[in-house]
């Protein structure tokens, strides 16, 4: 059932939830970049559409201990390193980093269960945000996202007037009993909301690319295509794209030795990077080609091919927003698409 | 300590073998002693030496070997350097098993074996070749062309040459890159002898050994008349987890930890040319 609160009471919603739990929110650092921050008094919501870096960081952080290891002579002991975990609760999720959510499920709870991932996952309630002003470079659609009925355990409105909250799940409805004073109603105010960005949505330019020429099976017909030479010539791999994209979760294993401790982490890492795939007896993507088209065949076809058809995008543009030489994903679909733009 | 599967257990190496000069075997059991466990032939697992890194190995061994697993590692970068400075009785961390295995109790029974091998590219085929001489009586004749360097850089050898040398329907073709004076086998590289020795192309193949011996002898094979169906092999690549999730060791849509390492060339043909 629907509720609402008052939009000049968020505050109060907010100091009510994290009472309960860990609170984060889309909130303004003082760079002016929205990230997902805890919350303390005083906080306010960003204005900006989305965050900077994607939510994928409160399941799946940059650098994560998996274990310690104490060598002693020939002997090893192992040590438990694991970061404690309390329950928490991500505010203002959009519907793609919802659905980026469900891509990094795929990969990381299929078996074997990565337990790092699913724990954080567990302890998490998750309250998505509907957009209210989708941005010219979000292309959501594409992927049968709709961005003004986000799921997750809450989906929250942002009206004129009012901030509307319906619980989807058991854990949502937990959340909603312990907020007695959210009133009844709303749904004529979020129905509204969904209907005028629905409209902006699809006037967005980038919401209708001819998406036919990828997804199962399209490795022949792709792979070898000689547009990737020019899509790839100017590429740094500096690997921003794949550090801001809420679907990419390559990771590397390295260990830290603090003289008494050898401590082993994982941390993100980048297809676009060259030792990504290297090794002592030789090198299978020697040059930028090869990564750049290994990160977009993955997005666009390999993904696909294991899950059913879903492609490993959300379209939440930060890349066409973020890459230092305008290269993304929409340039790749739209050159060696229908299009053929 | 709550279990992950990126969370290794402590082994032991209780015993090392100089193979050839860059060449060690090395014999792991669990701290109970036992074996620390069961593997299919052609799977590798994860070893590690804290504060030096993990890497990925295939098991030497065969599983019908009741009491331990056994690498045999070339001495090639940071962790193998490490490996092969060490002494019996270090503990390492290993876990495991990973990927596909060879089908050794479904598409290789009852079939003749044609085993092909360079240099290390004998340590995975070393698992399936014993598990096959174990149960022989399920397989047809077992050939195995062995090339290497030189005499000195065959692994095994000793082991090739008091026990696979010397049991009926077992066919062992030694042969070495370059004349050497204590050595009167054969000599030339391993391509060429398998085309010499001409085999029935009703055989199932299992090659292992440097791309470019792969690259030759397959092409041999096919002018002998082989079908792609019945050759396979088995790969490496770059990887952290093993467990197709850190994404670095995929060909196309295939991960080469869980949906390899062993592949036949009719379904190599399928990948994109990037390995």
């Amino acid at each position: 059932m629907m509720k609402r609160i008052p939009r000049g009471e968020i505050d109060r919603l907010f100091a009510a939830l994290a009472g309960m739990q860990k609170l984060y929110i889309p909130a303004d650092d003082p760079s002016g970049q929205a990230r997902f921050t805890p919350w303390a008094e005083g906080m306010a919501l960003t204005q900006r559409l989305n965050t900077a870096r994607s939510a994928k960081d409160l399941f799946f952080p940059q650098v994560e201990n998996l274990v310690g290891f104490k060598v002693t002579g020939k002997q090893i002991e192992m040590i438990e390193t694991r970061d404690p975990l309390e329950d928490f609760i991500l505010f203002g999720v959009r519907a793609c980093d919802l659905r980026g959510f469900e891509i990094l499920d795929s990969v990381f709870l299929s078996d074997p269960v990565d337990t790092y991932y699913q724990s954080r996952r567990q302890h998490a309630t998750v309250v998505t945000l509907a957009c209210s002003r989708p941005e010219e470079t979000c292309f959501c659609g594409n992927f049968g996202i709709d961005p003004a009925e986000p799921g997750g355990d809450v989906s929250c409105w942002l009206t004129e007037d009012s901030l509307c909250w319906r619980a989807n799940t058991e854990k949502g409805e937990a959340l909603t009993a312990a907020l007695p004073f959210l009133e009844d109603g709303g749904e004529d105010a979020a129905q509204a909301q969904r209907e005028a960005v629905r409209e902006i949505a699809a006037r967005l330019p980038l919401n209708r690319l001819d998406l036919s020429a990828f997804g199962p099976g399209k490795t022949q017909a792709l792979f070898n295509r000689p547009e990737w030479k020019r899509l790839s010539e100017a590429c740094l791999g500096c690997g921003t794209c794949t550090f801001v994209c809420p679907t990419c979760q390559c990771y590397d294993i390295e260990e830290f030795n603090d003289g008494e401790t050898v401590r082993r982490f994982r941390c993100w890492d980048s297809c676009m990077y060259s030792d990504f795939t290297q090794m002592s007896a030789g090198q299978p993507r020697p040059t930028q080609l090869e990564r750049f088209r290994q990160r977009f065949m993955h997005k666009l076809v390999y993904y696909p091919d294991n899950n059913d058809g879903a492609f490993g995008c959300v379209g939440c543009g930060r890349c066409l927003q973020k890459c230092p030489i305008h290269m993304n994903i929409v340039k790749v679909v739209k050159t060696l698409g229908g299009d053929g733009a | 300590m709550m279990r992950d599967p990126l969370i290794p257990a402590v082994g032991v190496v209780t015993k090392i073998r100089v193979d050839t000069p860059d060449v060690k075997t090395f014999r792991v059991v669990g701290l109970d002693g036992k074996k620390p466990f069961e593997h299919i032939p052609g799977q590798c697992a994860m070893l590690s030496v804290p504060g030096v890194g993990e890497a990925l190995f295939s098991i030497t061994s065969s599983p019908t070997e009741p009491d331990f697993l056994e690498f045999s590692i070339k001495k090639c970068g940071c962790v193998t350097d490490w490996l092969h400075a060490m002494d019996e009785g270090q503990q390492v961390t290993l876990r495991g098993p990973y990927g596909n295995g060879f089908p050794v109790d479904t598409d290789f029974a009852g079939k003749d074996l044609v085993f092909v091998a360079g240099g290390i590219g004998l340590a995975p085929l070393h698992s399936v070749i014993n598990y096959c001489r174990h149960y022989r009586d399920r397989y047809g004749r077992i050939d195995i062309v062995y090339g290497s360097r030189s005499k000195q850089d065959l692994v095994d050898y000793q082991e090739i040459l008091d026990t696979w040398c010397n049991e009926d329907g077992i066919n062992v073709h030694l042969t070495i890159d370059r004349e050497q004076p204590d050595w009167d086998g054969h000599v030339g590289f391993v391509p060429n002898y398998v085309k010499e020795l001409g085999f029935d192309t009703s055989s199932t193949v299992v090659m292992c050994g440097p791309p470019i011996m792969i690259k030759f002898t397959l092409a041999g094979l096919m002018e002998l008349g082989f079908a792609r169906e019945t050759i396979y092999t088995t790969l490496e690549l770059r990887m952290k987890c093993a467990l197709g999730k850190c994404g670095r060791c995929n060909i196309g849509s295939k991960y080469v930890c869980k949906d390899g390492p062993v592949f036949r060339f009719d379904q190599l043909d399928e990948l994109p040319d990037e390995y």
